[in-house]
């Protein structure tokens, strides 16, 4: 499986990375060392073998259905790069 | 009392308790110490004031009486723990300026037993690195060097600052993180002991998450006992962290005896790997050797697997990560791009991701949103997590035929120098192909130092222990740090 520059460019926007198109094909390249790396766990034979879905075998804990926090909106917003009103505020998003 | 920055936690308790000392020359001892050593790059952000309010508090604790081991200790904190109104930020352009509302479950532990901070530590970007080389902030540097030469050499990675400071004693004990090997790669490249222990010990809340499912906090200290007393101090039930172990943590210093008459110590027949200098192989067989004097039974055992840990750790943790990192879009906390006119959302995500992350991250979010995107989830992250998922049934079979710790050399080499041209990204991340497995298997592992190598750098070895058994662990750790007698420390020359 060998990722050329389209697929890499996909990823990256999948991702939210922007990516400048004279990177790309180093980006791949990478990519490909990488994923040839990985590659090596096809040699394996997983046939019949559960995924591991939890370190510990354990059951989550429960506890009552209440509320334990809130009312912090000021601590909330604290670190917000653009923050006004009581609110996050972003670009546009919707026309 | 002298040198006051060079005690172990356990001497410091003690002259703390003897009235000795006070909290406040011992963080004095170490602030004078921390002020002259920016060469070493382990301390990012410095929090004097801080330190020295909290010192004074401790000592009224000790003076009141009933302080518990920790109170007075200088401790450093890794810049992945959240730490309320003090910097935090893992290493990266793109938390830069955020200040946590809140403190991290483990630094909090530690600040309620009166533990003081000086500052925090360096350390690769997000965790992701072998050699505190991603790190926003640069390099740190190890204390130590190799022969005649002056060249900078790695403290490893990625808890870089963590292993540095306390190598160089700028502080008695640090937090570590460890998703891959980055308590005990460090520990092991700067001749101080490092634990990781087992899955679930030590609260995650509050810790800039890398990759959830392996990210483990520990201590990294000088000596075997003090692991002991500050593994205690951070470890216990969370609430606040669903995978956190509802299990009583025992006294761990009261474990170590240095009796292992009996133990059974299983030697993996795969950590052997091709090209292993020939000083890492001395090493190990020294170490089994001592253990066997001990009094312990050494048995040869196979984890088949072994070879397949790095691969599968690659896919694991870099998919994790991508879904972790997925919260840093410019909106809630830390950098955001400027945007130019017509820039929507979806410039703004894209645009603040690739500024505030460097290449590292960026490659390790993008793998893992390919391994995880439709069409490749089953080939590549289903698969790995049947692989872990042998790679776990190995050390469950050996612990089982009654193997009580498992024996391996800490890292395939001593540090290495720092900026080093790296072609290609797989050769830094096989740093890690004798730690990996333990975060795989959700396993304690600790890393402690056995030896020097022909040009004077520490070199290490790793215990693994079976989980929650930490105490046991600590005890065999402890009777070959005896055994070892390891003493040496770096030559001052920052």
């Amino acid at each position: 499986m060998s990722i050329d520059k389209d697929t890499a460019a996909k990823v990256a926007k999948l991702a939210r990375i922007k990516v400048e198109e004279q990177e790309l094909d180093a980006l791949a390249g990478e990519f490909n060392a990488i994923l040839g790396f990985i590659e090596q766990l096809n040699e394996l034979d997983v046939e019949n073998v559960e995924p591991m879905t939890s370190v510990t075998p354990m059951r989550l804990k429960r506890r009552e259905d209440i509320v334990t926090d809130g009312d912090q909106q000021d601590k909330v917003l604290a670190n917000a790069p653009d923050a006004r009103e009581g609110f996050f505020a972003v670009p546009k998003v919707v026309e | 009392m002298s040198d006051l920055n060079t005690l172990t936690i356990a001497a410091a308790r003690d002259a703390l308790r003897a009235a000795e000392t006070t909290s406040v020359e011992l963080t004095e001892a170490c602030l004078t110490q921390i002020d002259a050593a920016d060469a070493l790059g382990a301390f990012v952000h410095k929090t004097p004031e801080l330190a020295l309010e909290r010192a004074r508090a401790a000592d009224e604790r000790i003076k009141a009486g009933d302080a518990p081991d920790m109170c007075g200790i200088p401790v450093g904190i890794k810049d992945l723990f959240c730490t309320e109104g003090v910097a935090s930020q893992a290493g990266s352009k793109i938390l830069q300026g955020f200040l946590p509302q809140y403190e991290s479950t483990v630094s909090g532990q530690l600040k309620s037993a009166g533990a003081v901070m000086l500052g925090k530590l360096n350390m690769d970007e997000f965790a992701m690195g072998s050699s505190n080389e991603t790190s926003v902030y640069g390099n740190a540097v190890n204390p130590w060097r190799s022969g005649n030469s002056d060249a900078a050499l790695t403290p490893g990675g990625s808890s870089g600052g963590s292993a540095s400071a306390v190598s160089a004693d700028l502080c008695l004990g640090a937090t570590g993180t460890d998703t891959g090997g980055s308590i005990r790669q460090p520990a092991a490249f700067t001749g101080i002991v490092g634990l990781k222990p087992t899955y679930g010990r030590c609260s995650r809340w509050g810790i800039v998450a890398f990759a959830s499912s392996l990210d483990q906090a520990g201590p990294m200290t000088k000596t075997v006992r003090d692991a002991a007393i500050m593994g205690r101090a951070m470890m216990g039930h969370d609430p606040k962290d669903s995978t956190s172990a509802d299990l009583p943590v025992p006294d761990f210093e009261a474990m170590l005896t240095g009796d292992i008459k009996g133990k059974v110590i299983g030697i993996p027949k795969e950590y052997r790997m091709d090209g292993m200098p020939d000083e890492i192989e001395t090493l190990w067989t020294q170490g089994r050797e001592m253990l066997a004097d001990a009094g312990a039974v050494i048995r040869d055992i196979s984890l088949p697997h072994t070879k397949y840990a790095l691969p599968a750790y690659y896919v694991v943790a870099p998919a994790e990560a991508s879904s972790n990192l997925a919260r840093y879009d410019g909106v809630r906390f830390g950098h955001r791009a400027q945007l130019s006119q017509g820039d929507g959302i979806t410039e703004m995500y894209e645009k603040t991701r690739a500024e505030g992350f460097g290449p590292e991250v960026k490659r390790r979010v993008m793998i893992g949103t390919y391994v995880l995107s439709a069409g490749f989830y089953d080939a590549y992250y289903n698969r790995a997590r049947k692989v872990r998922a042998l790679i776990k049934k190995d050390f469950e079979d050996v612990f089982a035929d009654g193997i009580d710790a498992i024996l391996t050399p800490a890292t395939p080499s001593a540090a290495f120098e720092l900026g080093k041209e790296h072609t290609d990204p797989v050769e830094m991340y096989l740093n890690d192909v004798f730690t990996v497995t333990v975060n795989l298997a959700g396993l304690p592992g600790i890393a402690l130092p056995t030896g020097l190598d022909r040009q004077g750098l520490p070199l290490g070895l790793q215990l693994i222990g079976r989980p929650w058994e930490e105490g046991d662990l600590l005890n065999t750790a402890y009777a070959l740090e005896q055994a070892a007698g390891f003493v040496a420390k770096p030559a001052k020359w920052w």
